[in-house]
């Protein structure tokens, strides 16, 4: 097993790439630590299956080496390349039992049939698959055969990197959590590096250490899911992860001071260069939003509850600003002020949050 | 309870086609059976004679005969038709302005009708003129489908091959597109070999096409008459005579109409029943999913 690094990827599905449009992913630098468990998060077309196919070698990157620790692999076919995946639609082989198909990458590898049988009898343990190694793989439902994909994967004792691709799109939703939290044991348990690809926030801030934010073709940040949560790196970032998103809102900057409708608003950082010609924009939380005695006046549009919690929409001019309140606490009717935690407010340029801290 | 009386006039709207099954299929079968069972000398006298020409056809040589060539036609077409289609299939090019070229290339055979195909081969094979004929024989292979059981046979099964290999080719190709891309890519990463791919993930997914390809040929061979009847007439001899040019040999050269009929129903029962076996070998029971 090894660290997994990208250096200056770049991938195009054009012959000859021109515009900036024309990019299916736009220089990218990335490490996956050993053993880690990772999460490539975004909307759908902003890159994250191609990077995965760019690992799994069944894609050839336009620009870029793709390396195995020391290994530079971006050349080795896949079947090379030590890598498992998991795909959005479970592949079986119908023809085959449970255990012919936990046992096929093996046998391909030319594994003595002893060694197979007991490492798929482990495998088929781990995944409570034990009872069906004799069934055909066909019968079974959605959530048995992707089982069976991600057995596949977990069988190799020479897999460097296991990738998950929306592995969990076809599965029931009362069985989603099951698998779900099955793959992080199995993390933990495995200690095998595994790259899951979603664009449903939860199962990537539940799977993962650290999760990879993908927008248009570009990492815009990676972190844990604290980080992302309380320093979104991007305003796209902010306004993706969390529900609701983040607050964004335009503003001025006057002399390193953030100013919203000429009021100051202190926030964790400041502005590192110039901002001249550059649109700023503050960002907060709805969770680090709070009513107040004196703030930034707004009028309450409208509450709504839920569950635990109740979102309210105020609006400061044609700016609306949203808070989450816990269930039961009062909301004030018209008119009245906000204020925002300076901790958790950020100012951002054309986008990017400003690196100084205040 | 008082039973409303229900209106019966909705059965009319299934009039057409109580006519239509009756006029194509259930009339035309009831007289033949109503030939089978009968002898007549002409005059429109018949006298029925129970299961009398079942039996004289099911214990006549010359049916026997007939029934082996036509089932050994049919063996060999099969035999090289359904690999030859599938071999076809896998090396045609999946996308692109090539995948259309080769789709409008692979039809034009289907397109050509049976005494067309008959009469074209029947002239390139003619020993002394035709193209495939005089070339055989010049680099001295001794051909003359009039003359030798071998070459007439050659030439059946070449045409039938030229002419009905696209079908499987096509069948079998619509059945590969249909794959996803995640199988290949699945198996690609499992270090599965070429064949390991064929055997496990593209011959399964062809399973269906396959059946129907197979069933298709089978039946179409099963009952070919015009190829054998415009090359070489069932001859030399009898040696291309199967199954349906016994039967017009008999129906319409002899006149023999209880026997004919009793023929065409065992015929019928044999595609019948062999279709049967085709399919229930072919789809396995437990499938569901």
């Amino acid at each position: 097993m090894a660290r997994l690094r990208l250096e200056g990827v770049r991938h195009s599905y054009r012959a000859q790439p021109a515009q900036d449009a024309d990019w299916a992913l736009k220089d990218v630098d990335l490490e996956f630590e050993d053993g880690g468990a990772y999460a490539l998060l975004g909307p759908s077309g902003c890159g994250k299956t191609t990077l995965l196919n760019l690992v799994s070698g069944l894609l050839h990157p336009t620009q870029g080496r793709v390396r195995f620790g020391d290994a530079d692999v971006t050349e080795l076919p896949t079947d090379r390349r030590n890598i498992a995946q998991v795909f959005q639609f479970p592949v079986v082989y119908d023809t085959m039992t449970v255990f012919d198909n936990l046992a096929f990458p093996l046998r391909n590898r030319g594994m003595a049939p002893d060694a197979v049988r007991s490492r798929v009898q482990e495998v088929a343990a781990l995944l409570d698959l034990e009872g069906m190694l004799g069934q055909r793989a066909a019968g079974l439902t959605a959530d048995g055969k992707q089982k069976i994909s991600l057995g596949r994967g977990l069988a190799r004792p020479d897999v460097n990197v296991l990738m998950l691709d929306e592995p969990l799109t076809v599965i029931d939703p009362h069985l989603k959590w099951r698998l779900r939290s099955k793959l992080k044991e199995l993390h933990q348990r495995v200690a095998l590096t595994m790259i899951y690809v979603t664009h449903d926030q939860t199962e990537a801030m539940t799977f993962a250490d650290r999760v990879v934010v993908m927008h248009e073709g570009a990492v815009v940040q990676v972190g844990t899911p604290v980080d992302l949560f309380e320093r979104p790196r991007h305003t796209f970032v902010g306004h993706f992860i969390g529900s609701p998103g983040m607050n964004v809102m335009p503003c001025q900057v006057d002399g390193g001071v953030a100013r919203l409708g000429g009021r100051a608003v202190p926030t964790a950082n400041r502005p590192d260069a110039s901002l001249a010609g550059r649109r700023t924009d503050l960002g907060v939380r709805p969770e680090f939003v709070r009513f107040a005695d004196d703030g930034i006046p707004v009028r309450v549009a409208r509450v709504s509850d839920a569950g635990r919690h109740q979102i309210v929409e105020a609006h400061h001019g044609d700016q609306v600003i949203r808070l989450l309140l816990r269930e039961g606490e009062s909301v004030p009717a018209g008119a009245a002020h906000v204020a925002f935690d300076p901790a958790y407010t950020h100012l951002y340029a054309d986008g990017w949050i400003c690196e100084a801290r205040a | 309870m008082s039973a409303r009386p229900v209106n019966q006039r909705a059965w009319w709207l299934v009039l057409p086609v109580v006519l239509l099954v009756a006029f194509n299929a259930v009339i035309p079968l009831m007289t033949v059976v109503n030939y089978s069972v009968q002898e007549t000398f002409g005059n429109n006298q018949f006298f029925f004679e129970g299961v009398k020409w079942y039996s004289e056809v099911m214990h006549s040589s010359r049916f026997h005969d007939a029934l082996k060539r036509q089932l050994m036609f049919t063996g060999i077409i099969l035999a090289l038709e359904i690999p030859l289609g599938v071999a076809i299939a896998l090396a045609m090019p999946r996308r692109g302005a090539w995948a259309s070229a080769c789709l409008v290339l692979m039809s034009m055979p289907l397109l050509i009708p049976w005494n067309v195909v008959g009469a074209m081969w029947n002239i390139l094979a003619l020993p002394d003129i035709g193209l495939l004929g005089w070339t055989l024989n010049h680099i001295g292979i001794d051909y003359n489908y009039t003359r030798q059981p071998l070459s007439a046979w050659a030439t059946l099964i070449a045409m039938d091959v030229w002419h009905w290999t696209s079908l499987v080719a096509l069948l079998a190709y619509a059945g590969l597109s249909a794959i996803p891309d995640a199988y290949y890519q699945a198996a690609k990463i499992d270090g599965a070999s070429p064949w390991a791919v064929f055997r496990h993930v593209q011959l399964p997914k062809m399973r269906h096409v396959l059946t129907i390809a197979v069933l298709l040929r089978f039946m179409d061979s099963f009952m070919i008459y015009t190829e054998p009847m415009v090359l070489t007439g069932g001859g030399p001899g009898n040696s291309t005579t199967v199954l349906s040019i016994d039967l017009v040999k008999i129906a319409l050269g002899q006149f023999d109409l209880g026997p004919a009929a009793a023929m065409s129903l065992i015929y019928f029962l044999i595609i019948l029943l062999l279709s049967w076996v085709f399919y229930r070998v072919m789809t396995p029971a437990e499938e569901g999913a």
